[in-house]
C-alpha cells in the first residue's frame, strides 16, 4: 500500500508524521511482515534523513536527457528550435545553443531533426540514494538517550536531492520512484493493506512536484494545523489529490488546540475523515528541533500510528470495494 | 525603489507572518507594494484583508488534445511521450491525455501521422491586483496541480515592480514560496535582499544552508531572522555562528509565542494585533532591514 503524506502548507508536520508512521509500522509485525519503504520526495529540502539517520548504501546521479548536436550532420535548418516548446534550443547562424535549465527532456528535437544530428546526454540535476534506517549498525554501541534504536524496526530508506541552482524537481522525484518502488506496487488503487507499506513524504505546496509525489499512491494523508493558513492550503491539496487525481484522502490535525474550528468544520462538510490528532505540545517541538521523532519522545504514540495505518488500510479497501461495484 | 523577498527553504517557518508584519510596519513610514510569490498556496491575502480590483487569467502552457475521430490508435503518441501522459482511454477511445501529467512538449503533436492531436492553450490560474490598508497587493492562484508556477511568480512580481515604479513607491515586499526550485528562483531574481526566516531546528538549519546557497548562486544578498528562537537556544546559536562564518547578518530573534496564531485567526498581521515581545522583535528586524536596504 502506497501512502503519500502531503499538506499544502509547509511546516505542518509532514515529515514528523511520515517518519513516525514508518517507524511505528516497522515495529508492528501484526500489520505486515515486510519492512516499510520510506521515500523522501521533498527533493528541494529533504529532511527525513535527519530523523531516520539511515545508512546510505547506494547513490546515483539523476537528471534528464538533453540534446547534444553533432555539428558535422547539422544543417542549421532550425527545426529543433521550432518544435521546442520551452525555448531550450536555438539556432543562431551556424551555432546551436542548448539551455539545459529550460529543457524538459521531452526528446521532441531529437525526433524532429531531419538529419539525425541530435543525440541526448544526461544533464545531472541531483542524486538519489537508498539504504536502511532503524537498526544501529552491528559495530556501533547501543544508542542511548531518546533514540532507543534497538526498539525500532527496520525501514528501507530512499531520498532524492536536487542540486542547488536547478529549477525542476519533478524529474528527480520521478526517477527516485522508478528506482525504488517495485512496478507491482505502483498500480494506483491496486495496492492492498497487506502489501509492503510504502510511505512517501511530499514537499509543501500543490504544484507539479506534489502531483508527482501523489501519482500512483493508494491514499493521500494530509497533515494540517487548525489555523486559517493550514485550512486554506489543505483545501488546495485536497483539490489536487481527491478532485484531480481521484485519490482517497484523510487528515491528521497537528498542533491540535491552537487556532480555530475551521479545519474540523471543513472536514465535516467535505466528509473527509480526521484520522488522528496530535495536540500542541512544546515537548514535541523541542524534540523535533534536535532530530527526535514523535514516537521516540512519546512512545505511547506508536500504537496510535499503528492504528492510523490500519485505518488507512480499511479506507483503501472500502474504496476499492466501492469502485468495483 | 528597493525589492525585498522573504524566503525560508523549509516550509512553515513563518515567512508570511514576517512578510505581513514587515508590510504593516513599512507602510507606516513609506509607500509600499506587496507581492505574494507563493502562487500555489498563497496566504498573504488571509492577513491583509484585500479587496480585489482586477482579475486576470494566466495562461501557463499548452495541453495535448486527441481528436478521437481522427485517431487510428497507432500508439505513436504513447510511444514518444516521456511523461506517461498518453494513457489508454476509457471505452472506445484508444488513448487519452492525462492533463496533470502532460507537460505540453508537443512531441506527440509533431509525431502523430494522422494530425489527430492539437495543442490547446491552458488557463492555468488567475492573478489579482488588490487594495489593502498597507498598499497594493499582487497575488495569484495557480490551479490545482498545474505547471509553470515560475512564470506566474515572475508575472506577479513584474506587476508589483511596475506599479511601484509608476507610483514612486519606496519598497516592494515579496512573500516567497518554500523550497529552492523554479518558483523560488523566479522569486529571488532581481531582488535587492533576501530575508531568510529560519527556525532553530535540525531541519531549519539544513534547509537554510540550501536556500542561502541558492540565493548566493543567483547573486542576491542575505539577511537571516531566527523565528521561535527560544525553542532551542543552542540551535539558534548554531545558526548565528553559521551566519557569521558566511558574513551574513542576523536581523533578529523572534520568540515562540502562540499569539502569532491568534493574530492569524483574527486575520491580522501580528504587529497590528499586539504590542508584545513578538511585535518588538519584528520592529527591530524592520530597523535592520532599513539599514541594510538604505531606505
Amino acid at each position: 500500500m502506497i501512502i503519500t503524506v502531503a499538506s499544502g502548507k509547509g511546516g505542518t508536520g509532514k515529515t514528523t508524521v511520515a517518519v513516525s508512521l514508518a517507524l511505528s509500522v516497522a515495529a508492528d509485525h501484526r500489520t505486515t511482515t515486510d519492512d516499510p519503504l520510506f521515500l523522501d520526495c521533498d527533493v528541494e529540502e529533504p529532511n527525513a534523513a535527519l530523523f531516520l539517520n539511515p545508512t546510505i548504501q547506494e547513490r546515483r546521479e539523476v537528471g534528464q536527457m538533453i540534446p547534444e548536436v553533432d555539428l558535422e550532420k547539422c544543417t542549421y535548418c532550425g527545426r529543433c528550435a521550432e518544435v521546442c516548446q520551452y525555448h531550450a534550443i536555438a539556432v543562431v547562424g551556424e551555432k546551436v545553443l542548448v539551455f539545459p535549465e529550460l529543457c524538459h527532456g521531452c526528446g521532441s528535437c531529437t525526433l524532429n531533426c531531419p538529419t539525425g544530428a541530435i543525440h541526448e546526454v544526461l544533464n545531472v540535476m541531483g542524486t538519489v540514494e537508498r539504504g536502511w534506517a532503524g537498526l544501529p549498525p552491528l559495530s556501533s554501541p547501543p544508542l542511548g538517550g531518546i533514540r532507543g534504536g534497538e526498539e525500532r524496526g527496520r525501514v528501507e530508506f530512499a531520498q532524492g536531492t536536487m542540486n542547488v541552482g536547478e529549477a525542476m524537481a519533478v524529474p528527480i522525484i520521478r526517477q527516485l520512484k522508478q528506482w525504488v518502488i517495485p512496478p507491482s506496487a505502483s498500480t494506483g488503487l491496486g495496492g492492498t493493506p497487506g502489501d509492503r507499506p510504502i510511505i512517501l513524504d511530499a514537499s509543501p505546496g500543490t504544484a507539479c512536484p506534489v502531483v508527482e509525489s501523489m501519482r500512483g499512491a493508494d491514499f493521500v494523508l494530509m497533515v494540517t494545523e487548525p489555523t486559517p493558513f493550514g485550512l486554506h492550503d489543505l483545501r488546495l491539496a485536497v483539490e489536487v489529490a481527491r478532485d484531480e487525481l481521484g485519490l482517497p484522502v484523510g487528515v491528521v490535525i497537528n498542533r491540535d488546540g491552537v487556532g480555530d474550528q475551521g479545519v474540523d468544520d471543513y472536514c465535516a462538510t467535505e466528509r473527509i475523515p480526521i484520522l488522528m490528532r496530535i495536540p500542541l505540545d512544546r515537548r514535541i517541538a523541542e524534540a523535533y528541533s534536535d532530530g527526535g521523532t514523535l514516537v521516540e519522545v512519546l512512545p505511547e504514540y506508536r500504537e496510535q500510528f499503528q492504528n492510523l495505518y490500519a485505518a488507512i488500510g480499511r479506507l483503501v479497501v472500502d474504496r476499492k470495494g466501492a469502485r468495483a461495484q | 525603489m528597493k525589492q525585498l523577498v522573504i524566503l525560508s527553504g523549509k516550509g512553515g517557518t513563518g515567512k508570511t507572518t514576517v512578510a505581513a508584519a514587515l508590510a504593516h510596519l513599512a507602510s507606516q513610514e513609506l509607500s509600499i507594494v506587496m507581492a505574494d510569490a507563493d502562487v500555489d498556496a498563497a496566504n498573504l491575502e488571509l492577513v491583509l484583508d484585500p479587496t480585489k480590483q482586477d482579475v486576470q487569467d494566466f495562461a501557463g502552457g499548452k495541453l495535448a488534445v486527441i481528436d478521437p475521430e481522427k485517431c487510428i490508435a497507432c500508439g505513436t503518441c504513447h510511444e514518444v511521450c516521456r511523461f506517461e501522459a498518453i494513457i489508454p482511454g476509457p471505452g472506445t477511445e484508444a488513448y487519452r491525455v492525462d492533463s496533470l501529467a502532460c507537460e505540453g512538449c508537443a512531441a506527440c503533436y509533431y509525431q502523430c501521422p494522422e494530425e489527430a492531436i492539437r495543442m490547446e492553450e491552458q488557463r492555468d490560474g488567475q492573478w489579482f491586483r488588490s487594495d489593502t490598508r498597507f498598499g497594493s497587493l499582487f497575488h495569484a492562484h495557480l490551479f490545482a496541480g498545474r505547471e509553470n508556477s515560475g512564470k506566474l511568480v515572475t508575472l506577479v512580481k513584474q506587476q508589483a515592480r511596475l506599479l511601484a515604479q509608476d507610483t514612486g513607491a519606496a519598497l516592494v515586499v515579496v512573500d516567497g514560496p518554500p523550497g529552492i526550485g523554479c518558483p523560488v528562483i523566479s522569486a529571488c531574481s532581481g531582488m535587492d535582499l533576501a530575508l531568510h526566516v529560519v527556525e532553530p531546528t535540525i531541519s531549519g538549519v539544513h534547509d537554510l544552508e540550501r536556500i542561502m546557497a541558492t540565493t548566493d548562486h543567483f547573486g542576491v544578498p542575505s539577511l537571516v531572522v531566527i523565528n521561535k528562537a527560544d525553542l532551542n537556544p543552542a540551535r539558534a546559536d548554531e545558526i548565528a555562528a553559521f551566519c557569521t562564518e558566511r558574513g551574513v547578518g542576523v536581523g533578529g530573534h523572534i520568540p515562540y509565542d502562540t499569539i502569532v496564531t491568534e493574530a492569524m485567526v483574527r486575520g491580522l498581521p501580528v504587529t497590528a494585533y499586539t504590542d508584545g515581545q513578538v511585535t518588538e522583535a519584528l520592529g527591530e528586524v524592520w530597523k535592520r532591514l532599513k539599514d541594510k536596504l538604505l531606505i
